[in-house]
């Protein structure tokens, strides 16, 4: 037998064996209730679309934590290398850490071979990674980007899993994202029909997800070099600040001040060992 | 055979260790033949995480080297990092003896990797080519990591609604052409069955020649009784 621990037999259906316990803890004793914890959304829509000339690249711009939103104006759409950028979605924190590890592999190995880095090489690295770290690593990326060989869009899971097709949508918005795509897509496009599909394709992620929501980012990306639209459409709902928040130098009384003074008592130089001396 | 998923209407059974019923998140068709002078594999090209199709267009037919590729099933992210080490290995045993390598070699470095991390992997995986001491070849290594050749294999969830058909049709000694149109139909009756499988059929000839590939999109797929 492969494992030692296999003590239950499986069962098949939905598994209910905590719901009686879920409702005698909400509906306890008054100092014993407990309410249930919320789910945590890490909201996004992104997506992307290879088109006649390069690849377009479109994200929201809303952070959540729970049920408010941390972030107005975040950036979903990470620099990799000077023709690849990257959307990422899922763990906040891990898409952005992870984007910035493989932008300095990508900036080192361009140093080391004085080539430009191609995108299917920062797709591999990023598998190697993320299959190491067998899933705990939250990050659900899209990669796009114009290298010597074409324009590519690659999106990568969580657990290293990779797949290459010419329009794609991730996060919690892709569903309604993804029927905007289905729809309209077509091989060859130019570039304002692009903008204006991928646009759409996100807005309708942020219609139609609470975790999606703000304005609408756009990267275009083809061999001659990089646009990157911040804020390609801004959300109808900005709300301008009514007051000022800043205080003025004064506005706290000082009350009492000490100045104390200190005395160089004792100075030394010591000399270290360095790989340029002698 | 060992087959690549066990239905969850068996209970606890000494012969299907516990990891074998755990859901298969990539559901999956594959097939391979063997005919004279070469093989014919065939996919289908779906990739789903629970309900979603993340990918309705996969191609999960793999080059492995020039003559030899392979047919993933289970888990996407294990496959294709199984897939990328073997070849990687594969070249340099081939740069190393200054010759093609042999089908049987890759199906054993499938099979090491396979068996030696079976608590960690969810692959099923056919390893099908041609190589100029044996011809065409067909070896099948399962989850858990055992290896055999059979003349005709399947696997993936898809492969349970088809055994019947693969065994009353196939014979041995059938052309090129006859195992192209054996797999096209096995593939599509799977497909229609298995809500894990879908999408087009995809195809390929490994031969002394070479590599043909095809795609048989849904419009074209082979039609059945419409019960």
């Amino acid at each position: 037998m492969a494992l030692s621990n296999v003590l239950e037999p499986a069962v098949s259906g939905f598994n209910f064996e905590n719901s009686t316990r879920n409702i005698v803890l909400e509906n306890g004793s008054e100092e014993g209730k407990i309410k249930a914890p919320k789910p945590m959304k890490t909201g996004t829509t992104i997506a992307g679309v290879v088109y006649k000339d390069g690849v377009v690249l479109g994200a929201d711009t809303r952070a959540t934590s729970e049920e408010v939103v941390a972030d107005k104006m975040c950036a979903k759409i990470h620099y990799i290398a000077p023709n690849i950028y990257c959307c990422g979605a899922g763990t906040a924190a891990d898409t952005e850490k992870t984007t910035d590890m493989l932008s300095s592999n990508l900036t080192i190995f361009s140093m080391n071979s004085g080539r430009n880095p191609r995108v299917v090489m920062a797709v591999n690295i990023l598998q190697d990674m993320l299959f190491r770290y067998r899933g705990m690593i939250g990050a659900h990326l899209i990669l796009g980007g114009v290298d010597c060989t074409g324009s590519h869009l690659y999106t990568v899971g969580p657990y290293g899993s990779m797949d290459k097709v010419p329009y794609l949508a991730m996060g919690s918005g892709k569903l309604p994202a993804l029927g905007i795509l289905e729809d309209r897509f077509k091989g060859n496009m130019d570039l304002e029909e692009a903008k204006a599909l991928v646009s759409d394709a996100i807005h309708a992620g942020i219609m139609s997800d609470l975790g999606s929501g703000n304005n609408i980012d756009l990267c275009v990306i083809t061999k001659e070099g990089v646009d990157y639209i911040r804020p390609h459409r801004e959300s109808l709902y900005n709300y301008k600040r009514q007051a000022k928040y800043k205080y003025k130098p004064g506005t706290t009384p000082v009350l009492t001040k000490t100045v104390n003074q200190l005395e160089l008592v004792h100075e030394t130089v010591q000399m270290m060992e360095t790989a340029g001396s002698s | 055979m060992f087959p690549a998923n066990v239905s969850t209407l068996n209970t606890y059974n000494d012969l299907y260790p516990d990891w074998t019923q755990r859901e298969v998140s990539t559901g999956t068709t594959i097939m391979a033949v063997e005919f004279e002078g070469g093989v014919v594999i065939g996919a289908d090209s779906r990739t789903t995480t629970g309900a979603y199709i993340a990918n309705r267009v996969t191609d999960k037919l793999t080059p492995i080297h020039e003559r030899i590729f392979c047919c993933r099933s289970g888990s996407a992210a294990d496959t294709q990092a199984i897939a990328d080490a073997v070849t990687y290995q594969l070249g340099f045993h081939s740069i190393e003896l200054d010759e093609a390598p042999l089908v049987q070699t890759a199906a054993s470095l499938f099979r090491e990797m396979c068996y030696r991390y079976r608590e960690e992997l969810m692959a099923g995986i056919i390893v099908a080519g041609w190589d100029p001491r044996r011809g065409g070849q067909v070896y099948t290594v399962p989850v858990g990591g055992m290896m055999t050749r059979q003349p005709v294999s399947v696997g993936g969830s898809g492969s349970s609604y088809i055994y019947g058909y693969v065994d009353s049709n196939y014979r041995a000694g059938m052309s090129k052409e006859e195992c192209l149109k054996f797999t096209a139909e096995a593939l599509a009756l799977a497909m229609e069955r298995d809500g894990s499988s879908g999408g087009v059929v995809r195809l390929a000839v490994i031969s002394e020649q070479g590599v043909e590939r095809q795609a048989i999109l849904g419009n074209q797929l082979p039609k059945f009784s419409t019960v």
